[in-house]
């Protein structure tokens, strides 16, 4: 199927040298929730802002739909929705007109059932008549998604979507975000916020100095990344590893009194009976255990940090 | 074309004018209806006529298209700046809206707003002065092609300015005393020949004589060469803004 979103070979350097992406390929599939992961400075707004006309290209090329979205960025802009990081908001205009105006800007015909549609599913339609600045931070936000979704966009992007707001807000983002992917919508989201990304997204992307680190699926991500961690709380504590079993990777808390055993996930063999065996044999007894996977935060560290130090 | 578009951002700018009725409208028709009461009414009656004209009335085309042209680019000046101040141009930026779409929009009802203020000013001087117009559509074709340059203008310093400072900069600093200077309340004829030169260097000249022209039947220059002289300015402005929109100068990284 052909990718709703084809970025190939885009590159990025801003006036003054600095080069914001470099040769990035990506392919967006359609009706997905993709994430967009990767530490402030990583490129991410800037991605995002060449896909949607705010920033010119160096070198590349970006589809949208089929649409190059700078020869074709009629066709590519219609379908695009963007819910930008800053709460950037015309302060002294109504919440019924500013969402109005951009459904006009982006060339769609009034439809004041389709507006109170989008405002009742945000909860703001009792704010209709508000001015802007009268409204929460929170509130705010709920307008800038409100006029992203006011063109129906088959392509969304909320870039840090939920930076600053709180958590009941936040999780009825999440149901809207998915609620609109059961429609069709493709979205494309950035956050800060890994365990948004854990929760929601079907693939996740990690982008670094400008440069993607991985894309994959998130469950194929854990699986291939992740770890996952056997503690062993001891009946008497030890002072060091037996001998028998140094060949383990294995770790001894501080006090002696707990032992970590970490494996991989994906492979078939964990080595966790041989380790309880071993255990056994050197009449080592425990009273307790825990096992722990790791989470994607912690993945998306370990991503980062590798690829610092490969291009250091 | 994205008429849609060009109907919102219209609409937009226009609602601002109506929100701020005071300040857009009802601001400089009085100030400038203050020069007629002075000049007009008061002192007017006291000076000579100028080329025929009694100097209550020869001010009047020069007053408008004074407020014409601070009007025309303080509106279209403020108009984009703002959206790029308060960060809310990414949504135009994104939009599926050529340049041209855009200027229609903002360059549009800068010009509406103005055209209001100068036919407003034309009728509040209606009670303090006598006045005729010889040529009524000339008039309109200037009032109309004067308020989309310098709206065009206003666009570009919109565009060019970092801060509110610099969107003031051009209106105070360089047009008003152009304006004062450019026979707003003289005949250019009054001044020394060597004067005369310096002042035919002057862009305003050009607009208020032919706009006197077009209410008295007499101008310091020759009509048709206000004429030119206006459409190059708007020719010039059109360079201006089509260049901006190509190379994204201050409006894309």
């Amino acid at each position: 199927m052909q990718p709703v979103i084809s970025v190939r070979n885009l590159s990025k350097v801003y006036e003054g040298g600095f080069q914001a992406l470099k040769n990035i390929n990506l392919d967006i599939h359609r009706g997905e929730i993709f994430a967009l992961l990767g530490p402030n400075g990583a490129g991410k707004t800037t991605l995002i802002s060449i896909i949607c006309g705010i920033v010119n290209p160096s070198e590349g090329q970006v589809l949208a739909d089929g649409h190059d979205v700078v020869t074709e960025y009629r066709a590519a802009r219609s379908i695009i929705g963007l819910v930008p990081q800053e709460l950037s908001t015309d302060s002294f205009e109504s919440v019924w007109s500013t969402v109005s105006f951009s459904r006009g800007l982006f060339g769609k015909p009034r439809n004041d059932a389709y507006i109170e549609k989008v405002l009742k599913d945000l909860s703001l339609w009792d704010k209709r008549n508000n001015r802007i600045m009268e409204l929460s931070g929170g509130m705010k936000r709920r307008v800038l998604i409100a006029k992203a979704l006011s063109h129906e966009p088959r392509i969304l992007f909320l870039d840090e979507p939920t930076a600053g707001v709180d958590v009941e807000l936040r999780r009825d983002m999440w149901n809207m975000v998915r609620e609109l992917r059961e429609q069709g919508v493709t979205i494309i989201l950035t956050t800060h916020y890994i365990e948004e990304a854990e929760e929601m997204a079907d693939r996740i992307g990690v982008i670094n100095k400008g440069e993607i680190v991985v894309v994959d699926e998130k469950k194929s991500l854990m699986q291939k990344l992740g770890k996952k961690q056997l503690t062993l709380y001891l009946q008497q504590p030890l002072k060091a590893i037996p001998a028998a079993l140094e060949n383990y990777p294995l770790s001894l808390s501080e006090d002696g009194s707990a032992l970590t055993f970490t494996f991989d996930v994906q492979s078939e063999e964990t080595g966790i009976a041989q380790v309880l065996r071993e255990l056994n044999k050197n009449g080592i007894d425990f009273r307790d255990l825990h096992s722990s996977e790791s989470s994607l935060e912690e993945i998306f560290v370990n991503l980062v940090r590798g690829s610092r130090e490969a291009t250091a | 074309m994205n008429f849609y578009a060009v109907r919102a951002i219209y609409k937009f700018e226009m609602a601002r004018t109506w929100r701020t009725l005071m300040q857009s409208i009802a601001s400089p028709v009085l100030s400038t209806s203050l020069y007629f009461i002075v000049f007009g009414s008061a002192i007017g009656s006291r000076m000579v006529a100028i080329d025929g004209v009694e100097y209550g009335a020869f001010i009047i085309p020069g007053l408008v298209m004074f407020t014409l042209l601070t009007q025309s680019i303080s509106n279209a000046s403020f108009g984009i700046y703002f959206p790029r101040f308060a960060g809310t141009i990414y949504e135009v930026l994104s939009a599926p809206i050529s340049f041209v779409e855009i200027l229609m929009g903002y360059v549009g009802a800068a010009a509406t707003k103005s055209l209001i203020v100068g036919l407003l000013i034309l009728v509040t001087a209606r009670f303090f002065v006598d006045y005729h117009i010889q040529h009524p559509i000339w008039m309109l074709s200037f009032l109309i092609l004067t308020s989309i340059t310098f709206s065009l203008f206003g666009f570009i310093i919109g565009i060019w300015a970092d801060g509110f400072e610099k969107l003031q900069l051009i209106p105070l600093m360089v047009v008003t005393p152009l304006a004062f200077l450019g026979g707003s309340f003289y005949s250019i004829n009054m001044l020394p020949p060597i004067w005369q030169t310096i002042t035919l260097f002057n862009p305003v000249v050009y607009l208020i004589s032919g706009f006197r022209w077009s209410f008295y039947g007499v101008a310091d220059v020759n009509v048709a060469v206000s004429l030119g002289m206006t459409a190059l300015f708007l020719v010039l402005c059109l360079a201006g803004v089509w260049w901006i929109f190509k190379t994204g100068y201050r409006l894309k990284t």
